[in-house]
């Protein structure tokens, strides 16, 4: 049986992450907008105070400074809520980074509805769509402490625009340290040939647990951390599904315009398969426990599993 | 400043405007208005303070300037055509396919262009970013900002304008465009934004105010401006959308439509026969 160990929210191995580039790169600068306690720039803060700059609670403006930073070669990480930033940024995103083909580093906390408690005003499930819309940019989820630490100098690293989304609660632990992932490259945690289930972030562990409740019923699942939405590893998709033959996508996100509907364009496109979506049926959430919200929308294991054997048993009928 | 300084720069706001005539003529669609009401400003940025290098657009120390209206372009393509970025020619081709005048300023396709813009209310937002990183660098270059008066009804404008004044941003000169006029009618029509210069003040900006097409005054509110230091500072610059062209001045339905060839003739008459030709 699968272990839950939990380790730090990606947030915390963001925000520790980013003093260690920090070190290395002066031209690293931070900005966020009034929550760095929260989105934990505050390490960065006091750490480099004289390349930090909280701009208050004032997100079109806080992508305006960045893209003007980022024009005089400064590599700007911004941080608020991906809800306030993805949405009130959005325009200033879409012109001054996108368009304009600047190297600005987003990378926005609180994403999903495992933020729990604060409810729905504070929980972002569009932020993918909205990401991905964006020419130029790069998405990435990375679903525990290691695999920040290893995407994040990557990002770093990379010219041009990134969207990055971290989380509010502890992460399970899914990598041991030294693991190899690459930005662009998805990861099969576990092989089978009956389903695959492509998850990210927080519901990677749950792809996991169901996958390990499906083998005691004899049913085979593969399971892949999809980390990067943007460019979407593609070669990987079309491999899965060519083994497999039916798949289940799993994110904490609106069913549009995300990770599911990223897959689907593949899958429709080189080798045509059933799959199933776990994703939030174009609702908003609520108050509750992270973990309550997540049952009661139906993103957990147990839901996985059935998926998998809906989308298994809809294989056999074609 | 000797007049007759002040006299070459008359004379080649006039070029420009002669240039903004013709390129809009041969492109059928653009900003007349504002583009003329702007053309004094960027003239003076241009030709009396701009430190810059058209060889060497990306010179790291160059002096920066945003158009954060963007709908302005004609005027800053002209200015950087006549400043040596790109042949004349080239204002011919503006907004047609594969050119690199789009209809709004690209600053991937055309040297010069500091900032991508076109959706209003971004470019004081990018200025003080450009202005920041002058800073962590030690440089000694300054930015100038270009707004419109239309453009101060977004809010962005204000989130900028106070963090400009809490983190003590300088070596930042905003100038405002302030032709009174806004796509669908007066400023004071659609929403009105006096007082505008106690706005500024309230905000904690140095504010100068001048008469925008009286070229020594330009001049020298820039001067001034350039000796404020810890503080950013604005130019409310009045203006006359259309300036230079009388069937055009204050007649708001050149704030989005081309003079047709026969209108371009006539401006270009006008343009040619004033004490500045």
């Amino acid at each position: 049986m699968l272990e839950r160990k939990l380790g730090p929210a990606t947030r915390d191995a963001y925000g520790k992450t980013l003093v260690e580039l920090g070190k290395t790169n002066p031209n690293i600068v931070v900005l966020d907008g009034d929550l760095s306690k929260s989105t934990k720039t505050e390490f960065f803060s006091k750490s480099f105070p004289e390349r930090f700059f909280n701009v208050g609670i004032a997100e079109a403006n806080l992508v305006g400074i960045a893209s003007g930073l980022a024009s005089c070669g400064k590599i700007p990480f911004i941080s608020s809520f991906a809800c306030f930033l993805m949405c009130k940024g959005y325009d200033q995103l879409r012109m001054a980074v996108a368009f304009s083909e600047l190297n600005v580093k987003v990378v926005a906390s609180h994403g999903g509805i495992s933020v729990g408690e604060d409810g729905a005003s504070q929980q972002s499930i569009e932020d993918f769509a909205l990401a991905l819309t964006l020419p130029n940019f790069v998405v990435c989820v990375p679903a525990d402490e290691v695999s920040m630490n290893v995407l994040l100098p990557q990002a770093t690293h990379h010219v041009g625009p990134i969207y990055m989304r971290t989380g509010r609660p502890k992460s399970p632990v899914i990598y041991t340290p030294g693991a190899k992932l690459e930005l662009g490259k998805g990861v099969k945690l576990k092989d089978g040939n009956d389903v695959t289930i492509f998850a990210v972030g927080l519901l990677v562990f749950e792809a996991l647990l169901a996958a390990d409740q499906l083998a005691e019923k004899g049913i085979k699942a593969a399971v892949v951390d999809l980390h990067t939405l943007k460019p979407l590893d593609r070669d990987l998709i079309i491999r899965q599904a060519k083994q497999t033959g039916a798949a289940v996508v799993c994110e904490e996100h609106t069913i549009y315009g995300g990770l599911g509907s990223a897959v689907s364009e593949v899958i429709a496109e080189e080798r045509p398969i059933p799959v199933e979506f776990i994703a939030i049926h174009d609702t908003y959430a609520e108050s509750g426990t992270g973990d309550e919200l997540l049952e009661r929308y139906e993103l957990t294991a147990p839901h996985i599993l059935k998926a998998a054997e809906r989308v298994i048993s809809r294989k056999q009928k074609s | 400043m000797p007049s007759s300084e002040i006299s070459l720069l008359c004379r080649q706001a006039n070029e420009i405007r002669k240039d903004i005539i013709r390129m809009l003529v041969e492109a059928g669609s653009g900003h007349p208005g504002g583009s003329l009401s702007a053309t004094d400003i960027l003239t003076a940025i241009y030709f009396k303070f701009l430190r810059h290098d058209p060889k060497n657009p990306k010179w790291p120390d160059r002096d920066r300037v945003v158009l954060s209206k963007g709908h302005g372009a004609p005027a800053l393509y002209t200015v950087l055509a006549h400043s040596g970025y790109f042949p004349k020619e080239l204002l011919l081709t503006l907004r047609k396919l594969d050119g690199p005048l789009q209809g709004h300023p690209d600053r991937r396709r055309l040297p010069g262009i500091e900032a991508s813009t076109g959706s209003l209310g971004q470019g004081l937002s990018i200025g003080i970013g450009m202005a920041l990183a002058r800073r962590l660098d030690k440089k000694d270059y300054w930015t100038y900002v270009v707004l419109s008066d239309g453009e101060t009804n977004e809010g962005q404008i204000w989130e900028a304008a106070s963090f400009a004044a809490h983190n003590q941003v300088d070596h930042l000169i905003a100038i405002l465009d302030y032709n009174k006029y806004q796509l669908d009618g007066s400023c004071k029509e659609i929403l009105n934004m006096e007082p505008m210069t106690d706005k500024w003040k309230a905000f904690g900006w140095d504010v100068l105010e001048i008469d925008g097409h009286n070229m020594t005054a330009v001049v020298q509110a820039i001067e001034k401006a350039k000796k404020i230091q810890g503080k950013p500072v604005i130019i409310v610059a009045h203006t006359i959308k259309g300036k230079g062209v009388s069937f055009m001045e204050n007649n708001n339905h050149f704030h989005g439509v081309a003079p047709t060839k026969e209108e371009g003739d006539r401006a270009l008459k006008e343009l040619e026969a004033n004490q500045y030709a």
